[in-house]
């Protein structure tokens, strides 16, 4: 987890994102997108760095900064994937791709309308989903594939059990692994959603 | 240039391919996916492509028309927004050059909106798809086009970030204005060269 203080920064809405942009001495530049995981209205905004042990970028935020470091960044990013609380959505995630949900949760607890939002959050191990106790603890559905979590059979999610969660409209973003952004769309088409209410953000490990 | 990063040293630079522009990294033998929308089931026997717009004679070539024309083949790399580069690889299809001298374009003709079965669609400058810089592709590594790439067919501009290469593509419009596509109305670059790091507008 990442919280930088921004100053003069504008707002985003929960589901853009943000440029980290590092510079070596000699100049070579290496940069990576992050979705935001905070809210707008926190004073702070937080990322959260998925450690992968061959990325240049993620080995350096989460071994070598500091409380105290500067680091360039750019944002907020993206028109697409992003949900103003303004309308009923629904939410799905594969793995680290439950970062832009969190920020669309904690959104929709500041203004007070949770009920326009349903999740459904999965990831092979309770310890590959990122903020599973917050989403968990906001009534989000969990699907955990290789462990069994909370009475429920290790397994992906399934499609019987979206359709409780699943709002008849609104739209419905999915961000997760390329394979699962595929899979997630095709649960969600099984299930009568049209793919004009789907948005995607596929959100691989990049190093 | 920006100040330095207290302690990035940059792992990579010392051998850094000079094929890579700024910003950019090797994904190696890696094709990323990276798409906005549900991936299509196109039947290549109902799909078509069409240019039109500003054109002396708007035309729409079938499947089997395409492919019987002189087909041409790239070489090459290709490079994302998001940052990884893809080199030295080949896609086979025909040029838009093809396409462009059997409509003839109309002299006010300066920009091109093409388009997708799924509605998405890109904004490129005409002298950007002429002239050997632009493709209409169905195969990747000689092998026909996977569907999340943009199989069966995509356009393909790879001297320009990849959202350029509009997958799916079904339509090239010729204005006398440029109009935005889908990424450049969220805040992409309306040109997109990744020499010039042109990623968002205002690049």
């Amino acid at each position: 987890m990442l919280r930088l203080e921004v100053p003069d920064r504008i707002d985003h809405l929960p589901g853009q994102h943000y440029v980290i942009r590092l510079t070596a001495e000699d100049g070579y530049v290496a940069q990576r997108s992050y979705s935001v995981a905070s809210p707008p209205s926190d004073p702070l905004l937080e990322f959260y760095i998925e450690r992968l042990d061959d990325g240049e970028v993620s080995t350096f935020l989460a071994d070598v900064v500091e409380p105290g470091d500067e680091l360039e960044v750019r944002g907020p990013i993206g028109g697409w994937f992003v949900w103003d609380a303004s309308r009923g959505a629904f939410g799905m995630s594969g793995g680290s791709g439950a970062v832009p949900l969190v920020a669309m949760l904690r959104h929709a607890q500041d203004l007070g309308r949770t009920e326009l939002l349903r999740l459904a959050v999965s990831a092979r191990t309770w310890a590959d989903l990122p903020y599973g106790d917050e989403l968990a603890a906001a009534g989000a559905l969990v699907a955990i594939s290789r462990e069994d979590y909370a009475g429920r059979p290790a397994a992906r999610v399934r499609g019987e059990e979206l359709a409780p969660v699943l709002p008849a409209d609104g739209t419905c973003f999915i961000c997760g692994s390329a394979a699962f952004a595929e899979a997630a769309s095709e649960l969600l088409m099984g299930a009568g959603v049209i793919a004009e209410r789907i948005r995607i953000e596929r959100f691989g490990p990049s190093g | 240039m920006s100040p330095s990063t207290r302690g990035f040293l940059g792992r990579r630079h010392a051998d850094r391919d000079p094929r890579l522009p700024p910003g950019q990294y090797d994904t190696g033998r890696d094709f990323p996916v990276l798409t906005a929308e549900v991936t299509p089931r196109l039947d290549p026997d109902r799909w078509t492509m069409t240019v039109d717009g500003l054109v002396e004679n708007e035309h729409t070539w079938s499947w089997a028309d395409l492919h019987a024309l002189p087909q041409s083949e790239y070489a090459g790399d290709i490079h994302c927004v998001t940052t990884w580069s893809l080199l030295g690889t080949r896609f086979g299809g025909v040029s838009v050059d093809l396409l462009l001298d059997a409509v003839r374009p109309l002299p006010s003709a300066a920009f091109v909106l093409a388009t997708s079965t799924t509605g998405y669609t890109t904004n490129l400058p005409l002298e950007h798809v002429r002239d050997g810089q632009a493709w209409i592709v169905w195969t990747h590594e000689g092998k026909p086009l996977p569907r999340e790439h943009g199989g069966p067919v995509r356009l393909l501009v790879p001297h320009l970030y990849f959202w350029k290469s509009a997958k799916w593509v079904t339509e090239l419009t010729l204005l006398d204005h440029d109009e935005q596509g889908f990424w450049e109305r969220n805040g992409y670059h309306d040109l997109g060269d990744p020499w010039l790091e042109q990623r968002y507008q205002g690049d």
